[in-house]
């Protein structure tokens, strides 16, 4: 840094110095900051300017003149003067006098009129500047200090990291056994989707097997019934509905007349008991 | 008087004896670079005195004023007097 400070600064002070000298300062080392004097922070301005009297001489000249004539030297001296210049024709007396008179009346009643306000308008003026110049500056020491509390607490948060990665750690485990366990569902599932598929197949065959014997059998059984076994099966078929429906009908004939003679007896009671009431009402 | 007696050329004007003064004059950097040097250190004092302040008051310009009024009528002093 210092080097670039020196190739900066060098071109300037080539162009100031004589040429000759100028080959010597390149390769020179100029000693930097070896003061102790520094720019930052600017003094202050001082509070008020030096004293002037009556406006145009500064209070240097009274004080000069105290030790050797008092308070009232310096009066003394400009009335005399004044008075050489105006006899002697030094200070010529004409119509730009009373001209200059006049001005200089109304400069001076204006001044004593006016000045105090002038001069604190003035003041309030600068009193804004210096209340703004702060305020930045109060700001920026705030956002500094913002920002130094923020690096704080960041750094604080950094302590927080390890819980952070604990937690992250976990999440990552659950969702690597989540997967095992999903793959090992679909792994069982397909082992078991394959195993089904042979034990279908299996129950097909033997059904298939089984139902093919039953129609071979069918096949066979109905081939070997001849005609004249058919003709044989019939007619004993017929005797034997015939001995069954005889059966039933006796049985039917039965019934008949035991229902006949059930219904006979109710109602010859019933005419009987008409009889005697018939008879017993008219009697 | 523990300080070693101090070289001529830095007295100011108000030390300098008066049979020192023709020395003390040309002693003095006269080449055009130490003449703007004069007028700038002069013009920083006078600046630094009665104006680059907090409350300037009227005398910081008002001499400067009184100073052109006196030096342009020893300008015009030939032309004024009859």
């Amino acid at each position: 840094m210092l080097s670039r400070l020196v190739l900066r600064a060098a071109p300037a002070a080539l162009r100031a110095l004589p040429p000759p000298v100028a080959v010597g300062v390149l390769h020179a080392t100029r000693p930097l900051h070896t003061t102790q004097q520094s720019l930052a922070p600017v003094p202050p301005l001082p509070e008020k300017g030096g004293e002037v009297r009556h406006g145009v001489i500064p209070e240097e000249f009274f004080q000069f003149l105290y030790p050797k004539t008092g308070v009232t030297g310096p009066y003394m001296l400009g009335t005399g003067l004044l008075l050489y210049f105006l006899s002697k024709e030094i200070y010529v007396v004409n119509h730009e006098t009373a001209a200059a008179a006049c001005i200089l009346s109304v400069i001076v009643y204006a001044i004593k009129k006016f000045g105090p306000n002038v001069a604190a308008f003035a003041d309030k003026l600068n009193e804004e500047k210096m209340a703004s110049a702060l305020a930045m500056k109060n700001e920026a020491i705030e956002s500094l200090q913002k920002a130094i509390d923020e690096e704080k607490k960041e750094q604080w948060r950094v302590e927080g990291r390890t819980y952070l990665f604990d937690a992250k750690r976990n999440n990552i485990a659950m969702l690597l056994e989540t997967n095992y366990r999903e793959r090992l569902l679909m792994v069982y599932n397909e082992v078991k989707k394959r195993l089904d598929y042979q034990v279908a197949m299996q129950t097909l065959k033997r059904q298939k097997e089984q139902e093919h014997m039953i129609q071979w059998v069918e096949k066979n059984v109905v081939q070997s019934i001849t005609p004249q076994q058919q003709k044989e099966s019939i007619a004993k078929c017929i005797l034997d509905l015939k001995a069954l429906s005889k059966s039933a009908h006796a049985a039917v004939h039965e019934i008949l007349y035991m229902s006949l003679a059930f219904i006979s007896g109710i109602l010859l009671s019933v005419l009987v008991f008409a009889i005697i009431f018939l008879f017993r009402k008219s009697e | 008087m523990a300080q070693p007696p101090v070289l001529l050329k830095d007295t100011k004007l108000m030390d300098v004896k008066l049979g020192q003064l023709g020395s003390w004059l040309a002693m003095r950097d006269f080449t055009p670079s130490g003449i703007l040097g004069g007028m700038r250190r002069g013009y920083d004092r006078y600046y630094n005195k009665y104006i680059n302040v907090r409350k300037g008051g009227l005398g910081g310009i008002s001499m400067l004023l009184a100073g052109y009024i006196v030096l342009s009528y020893m300008w015009s002093y030939s032309h004024v007097s009859k």
